[in-house]
């Protein structure tokens, strides 16, 4: 599968990209792109959402997951679980809904089998965790300290407590802050908190999760949901309700990137739910967002991360921005022109959406 | 020719009506190229701005060089999705992801093969049934439906097969009987070395039972479980498990798009469909006594 790298934005990368003939990634995407997640740069915004991306080598036969932001693993738990029972998915209006359980090999297998792969690959990886206990958080990020390849953790928070029957860390601000605090206290790369959006007060939580070291946050995980089918006359999912993501879920996603940005403008965050396209992504990054994760949409189209990254770099020319001025733009009073736009107009023929 | 699977937007050439289901051909070369038989193709549904995020996860009937490269896939109307796919017309554009998942292993030598076949997953058997008979192989069929609109295949596969029993519970095309009933006797009457099975999961738990009665390998490919529960057909959603007892005597869970569609009969563990085995790698795993002991002092 070798593609050539698609000659986008043109006269940017004609201009910037000219000079590190070394470095893969910068004569393909300019700088324009470029995003920052606590300590780790990125060349550019798109990643894949936890669990949505299998092991990584499934979406390779479709699309170069090199050329993406970074590569976001499946949750990795201590010891390999089987999940729950099938049916496991069912399909809702726009969107998924989805009780899987936490399904994966477990950490020996993962470090093992999966992550050579990907940092063979040159894959940037952020390393999704779940555990039953804080204790076990803190157990897999120690066992990640200083594995090559290892760019970032995101804590899962939204997976069930065990010593709190089975309620998920992510609805108490104080169970979330205790996680975070343990996988902080065992790692040295960034420390990113994934957060589940039906709470009270997602500020709230975002708040313990920073104070208690999370260097980004990851916003949303899925919405808890539910289906019954009408024939069977029974819940739809074998674990009764699940999570529900897709389209349905972006004005959620975006609303928590929005309220968490305003209360928090200096932590980036990684906008997750629903997007599909450029604008889908553009809309999160206004709202605060410094990347944006593609999730379930992966399902539906294998190579839509670097679609969607394609689509994103084309709509900031459009709108003469760079991603850096773009996040968090909608929180700006109207009438507000950003200081960052570029004098240069766009090479006509160049950007496929014409603005009004 | 390369073994990875291609996204593609497929021309539609013909959408037919066969008895009960219906038979899309679209011009897909870059699919027909690569496909080998019994492997699938996941299909978008519902256009471009669609709100249904599931691909349809379909056995290809036959590949045919016409046109630069043809596929066929033979489905029932069971939801929206399979609705839409009826209504398509020629030259309508459809999202294509194919060839997918692990093709029916073949024998080495020219053996007998007993292709077992139901509903629109009989389907699946045809492209295989050439294979074989181009590799000197005797193919029998047995194809087995509700009533005669469910049995599909019924003429080609006599025009092509070496034998071709049908059987159907109305009676009303073939013989009345169960395929329980046919197939000892079929497979006794052919002498087949192999079962090949394609079709609806009860069937399939039929065909493996008796060939693993008769000690015949068979190889069963689970079309109508991936149709069920698949969402992605290339491995990720890991929505599609089903309990498989491995080489290692260890049961996993395993994806029925990528582990399979095609899987050993006899390593299926049928009667454990939809559930979590307690012995499977990774299980829900009994509370220990402590756990039990810490729980009751709370």
């Amino acid at each position: 599968m070798t593609r050539e790298p698609e000659r986008r934005g043109g006269a940017w990368s004609d201009q910037r990209g000219a000079g590190k003939a070394s470095d893969r990634m910068s004569d393909r995407m300019s700088d324009r792109m470029r995003t920052r997640l606590g300590d780790l740069e990125l060349p550019n915004p798109i990643l894949t959402a936890s669990g949505c991306g299998g092991t990584g080598r499934e979406l390779a036969q479709f699309t170069d997951l090199s050329r993406l932001g970074a590569f976001v693993t499946t949750s990795v738990m201590a010891q390999p679980r089987a999940g729950r029972p099938t049916p496991r998915m069912v399909e809702t209006p726009a969107g998924l809904l989805t009780a899987m359980g936490l399904p994966g090999p477990g950490i020996d297998t993962f470090l093992e089998r999966d992550l050579p792969w990907l940092t063979e690959q040159g894959v940037r990886t952020i390393v999704s965790l779940a555990g039953n206990t804080v204790e076990e958080f803190g157990e897999l990020a120690r066992r990640l300290r200083g594995v090559p390849g290892v760019a970032a953790i995101e804590v899962n928070v939204a997976c069930p407590n065990v010593e709190d029957r089975g309620r998920m860390f992510a609805w108490h601000p104080r169970a979330s802050a205790a996680v975070v605090r343990a996988v902080r206290a065992n790692s040295r790369v960034p420390v990113i908190a994934k957060l589940a959006p039906d709470v009270t007060d997602i500020v709230t939580i975002a708040l313990a999760c920073v104070d208690a070291g999370a260097d980004a946050l990851t916003l949303i995980n899925t919405m808890v949901g539910m289906a019954i089918d009408t024939d069977t006359l029974r819940p739809a999912l074998a674990g009764v309700s699940g999570g529900l993501s897709g389209p349905a879920v972006r004005p959620v996603a975006v609303r928590c990137v929005y309220q968490v940005h305003a209360a928090l403008p200096t932590t980036p965050i990684i906008g997750v739910g629903g997007v599909a396209t450029g604008l889908d992504a553009l809309e999160f990054v206004l709202a605060g967002a410094s990347a944006v994760a593609v999730g379930t949409t992966l399902f539906h189209d294998p190579s839509a991360g670097t679609r969607i990254l394609r689509e994103l770099e084309d709509a900031l020319a459009a709108r003469r921005l760079t991603l850096a001025d773009a996040v968090g733009l909608a929180h700006k009073p109207a009438g507000y022109v950003p200081p960052q736009v570029r004098p240069e107009e766009p090479v006509p023929g160049e950007t496929k959406e014409n603005l009004p | 020719m390369s073994d990875t699977p291609v996204q593609t937007s497929a021309t539609v050439l013909t959408v037919r009506q066969v008895g009960d289901y219906h038979a899309l051909t679209a011009v897909a070369p870059g699919v027909a190229e690569r496909f080998r038989p019994g492997q699938f193709v996941a299909l978008a549904v519902g256009g471009e701005h669609t709100s249904r995020l599931v691909r349809r996860c379909l056995a290809v009937h036959e590949v045919k060089s016409d046109y630069g490269g043809t596929v066929e896939m033979v489905f029932a109307v069971r939801e929206p999705g399979t609705r839409w796919l009826a209504g398509l017309r020629s030259r309508d554009r459809l999202d294509v992801v194919g060839p997918l998942g692990r093709p029916f292993r073949l024998p080495r030598d020219p053996v007998g093969c007993l292709l077992v076949g139901g509903g629109p997953g009989a389907a699946g058997l045809f492209a295989l049934a050439d294979t074989l008979r181009r590799r000197g192989c005797q193919v029998h069929f047995v194809l087995a439906g509700a009533t005669s609109r469910q049995v599909f295949g019924s003429r080609m596969a006599q025009r092509i097969g070496d034998s071709a029993t049908v059987v159907t519970e109305d009676g009303s095309l073939g013989e009345k009987a169960t395929l329980r009933e046919a197939l000892p006797r079929v497979l006794e009457e052919t002498g087949s070395d192999v079962v090949y099975g394609c079709g609806p999961t009860s069937l399939l738990r039929t065909v493996a039972r008796i060939a693993a009665d008769f000690g015949v390998p068979s190889q069963v490919s689970v079309e109508e479980f991936l149709q069920e529960t698949g969402a992605c057909g290339i491995g990720v959603c890991m929505t599609c498990v089903l309990p498989f007892h491995g080489d290692d005597g260890v049961t996993r869970m395993v994806r029925a798009c990528a582990e399979g569609p095609v899987l050993r009969g006899d390593r299926v563990r049928w009667g454990d469909l939809g559930t979590i085995p307690f012995d499977a790698l990774g299980a829900p795993r009994v509370l220990h006594v402590a756990d039990r002991a810490r729980e009751e002092a709370q």
